[in-house]
């Protein structure tokens, strides 16, 4: 029982992580009906910069906790926002009329180039960095196991639901949200009544690389090594997140995220470790079989 | 003819000017000039197939015009629309509905009449880095917005569906959604595509009057491409008839039901056979 508990702790934890970078997925194919595949190299950087960003705070001598994780939070959003921001404009603006393969070719050069620039810049060693928030709090303790959530698993849960609520809002309720769900529909009737539709497909990789800084330097903390691979595995992670969820749906996103990280964690469990990743894409390629619409993808289903 | 047209005073609101549009070896529409004044309606009529939806395209961006020049005089200047991208010339004023409706589907009522304020709205917001903050100027914007958004609603009768989707919607109320839609975007000029088309006579009536509200109440500019004559005879005061993508007639209603090159358009070279009379009445001659 207890070893089940903790496994399910782990695998939420896990699955948050996978809805963040999910969603990233999910908007760009809501808006522009393309996967982007440098997505998950956005998250690597993310991680990478957050990385940066813990050394810095603390040769600046900045030793509190929670203020150092705001300020390398807030700068590790910009930057990775701003790559988010040049992926689109570099490699996918210029091909907004092109036939739909060439956008993702050009998403898949732009992931190769990604990896290959961190590589070379920051070294193909794995980064580490030392545990900078300890401790946790036992839940449960049976006989000879204590079910333990850690503090960097609660920060997790908790920012991720703070971000999934705040996301909530601006896709349902602001100016911004309408504009994204009105180009997903129609981008030309969208342009047509005023809408810069460029810019709000600017700003939806702004927020989708926002997210996946978010999820990065939550993996930074949670795991502590960071190398300029991790994009790769993540990112088909969280593109079966999104394609188990039903690709363009949010929700979905959020919720392909959990499954995907719960089967994980506990196919790791109770059967082996090595084999984790085969049930992960198992599971992709029986969503493409049986369900392409995924869980919660129908086709008039809210999308951004 | 109305006075705006003769006057040579104020620029026309809408100047268009030897327009040409080609697709490979046909002519769409062929050195068009012709002018829209403010506070009128202008309707573009002639057989399928004579080019007034291209004119549309390429007075609102979807096509760009191969010769000519289409100018809208706005108080801040001119502006050269065939020189503007498509959500630039929705800024500048000019907005269209389309002949097959185009709602925002899985948007509900009440959203796709926001929508269409994004542009105040994003101004108010600094592009929504302070609305997510919930700055109150957004805030007082986006009341704005709605209370606009519900003024429209008021107006086409739709008050009760606004949290409706849009594509549940019977199809006369979309039509009427489009144009409140349109208006929401708060432009000076108002293209619209085939507004009476698959509308019953009860509802094309409904259309006149709300057209002719638009231009009379909220002082905007309508230019209209109609195959419904009675609407067209109606309410336009000044009405241009095209014919194989070139101008074959120009006048109010009244020189047009009387013009020999509009009735050869319509019917054939022949046309000098008595007309039978439900085409005279289509054509406004009863």
């Amino acid at each position: 029982m207890g070893y089940f508990l903790q496994q399910l702790i782990n695998g939420v934890t896990l699955g948050m992580i996978y809805g963040l970078v999910a969603i990233g997925y999910t908007m760009v194919y809501g808006i522009l009906g393309m996967i982007n595949f440098a997505h998950g190299e956005i998250y690597m950087i993310g991680a990478f910069i957050s990385i940066l960003g813990f050394i810095l705070v603390g040769l600046a001598g900045i030793t509190a906790v929670p203020l150092a994780l705001i300020i390398v939070l807030t700068a590790t959003m910009i930057f990775t926002a701003a790559y988010g921001w040049s992926v689109e404009r570099v490699a996918y603006r210029p091909l907004r009329q092109a036939p739909r393969l060439a956008p993702l070719i050009s998403a898949i050069g732009m992931s190769i180039f990604l990896q290959n620039y961190v590589q070379l810049s920051q070294g193909a060693q794995v980064k580490t960095l030392p545990p900078f928030i300890e401790g946790g709090v036992v839940l449960l303790r049976d006989a000879d196991f204590a079910v333990r959530i850690s503090y960097v698993q609660l920060l997790i849960w908790l920012l991720t639901l703070v971000l999934m609520a705040g996301f909530a809002w601006i896709i349902g309720r602001t100016a911004l949200g309408r504009a994204q769900r009105a180009c997903a529909e129609d981008r030309v009737m969208a342009s047509l009544v005023g809408i810069n539709v460029d810019r709000t497909i600017s700003l939806t990789f702004v927020l989708g690389a926002a997210l996946a800084a978010v999820a990065g330097t939550m993996v930074t903390l949670y795991y502590g090594v960071v190398d300029f691979f991790i994009g790769f595995l993540a990112g088909i992670k969280a593109f079966t997140a999104a394609v188990l969820g039903g690709i363009g749906s949010l929700p979905g996103a959020m919720l392909g995220g959990l499954i995907l990280g719960l089967v994980e964690a506990f196919w790791s469990a109770y059967f082996t470790t090595e084999y984790k990743d085969v049930a992960a894409f198992t599971i992709l390629v029986l969503v493409l079989i049986f369900r392409p619409t995924g869980l919660l993808g129908r086709p008039e289903v809210e999308k951004v | 003819m109305s006075a705006a047209h003769l006057s040579g005073g104020a620029p026309p609101l809408l100047n268009v000017e030897h327009l040409s549009m080609r697709f490979g070896g046909l002519l769409a529409v062929d050195d068009l000039s012709f002018q829209a004044g403010a506070r009128e309606i202008t309707a573009i009529i002639g057989p399928n197939g004579a080019g007034k939806t291209t004119v549309f395209n390429c007075i609102t961006g979807f096509y760009r015009p191969d010769v000519g020049r289409v100018t809208l005089n706005t108080d801040r200047g001119p502006r050269y629309l065939e020189r503007l991208e498509g959500f630039r010339i929705a800024r500048a004023g000019v907005v269209r509905t389309f002949q097959n409706i185009r709602l925002f589907a899985n948007m509900s009522v009440l959203e796709n009449l926001l929508v269409a304020q994004h542009n105040h709205l994003m101004r108010a917001s600094l592009f929504s880095i302070a609305g997510l903050l919930g700055w109150c100027r957004y805030r007082r914007a986006e009341k704005a917005a709605v209370a606009l958004a519900c003024r429209w609603l008021e107006r086409i009768g739709l008050m009760d569906k606004a949290d409706w989707d849009a594509g549940r919607l019977a199809y006369g109320d979309q039509r009427r959604l489009e144009i409140a839609r349109a208006m929401c975007a708060q432009p000076k000029l108002l293209c619209l595509d085939e507004p009476a088309a698959g509308l019953n006579p009860r509802e094309s009536m409904a259309l006149s009057e709300l057209l002719q509200s638009l231009r009379d109440e909220e002082g905007i500019a309508l230019l209209l491409i109609e195959h419904d004559m009675g609407v067209v005879m109606q309410i336009s005061q000044h009405i241009i008839v095209l014919d194989y993508g070139r101008k074959i007639a120009e006048g109010s209603p009244r020189a047009i039901r009387s013009d020999a090159a509009v009735i050869r358009a319509y019917l054939g070279e022949n046309g000098t056979q008595p007309l039978p009379p439900e085409v005279m009445e289509d054509v406004g001659q009863s």
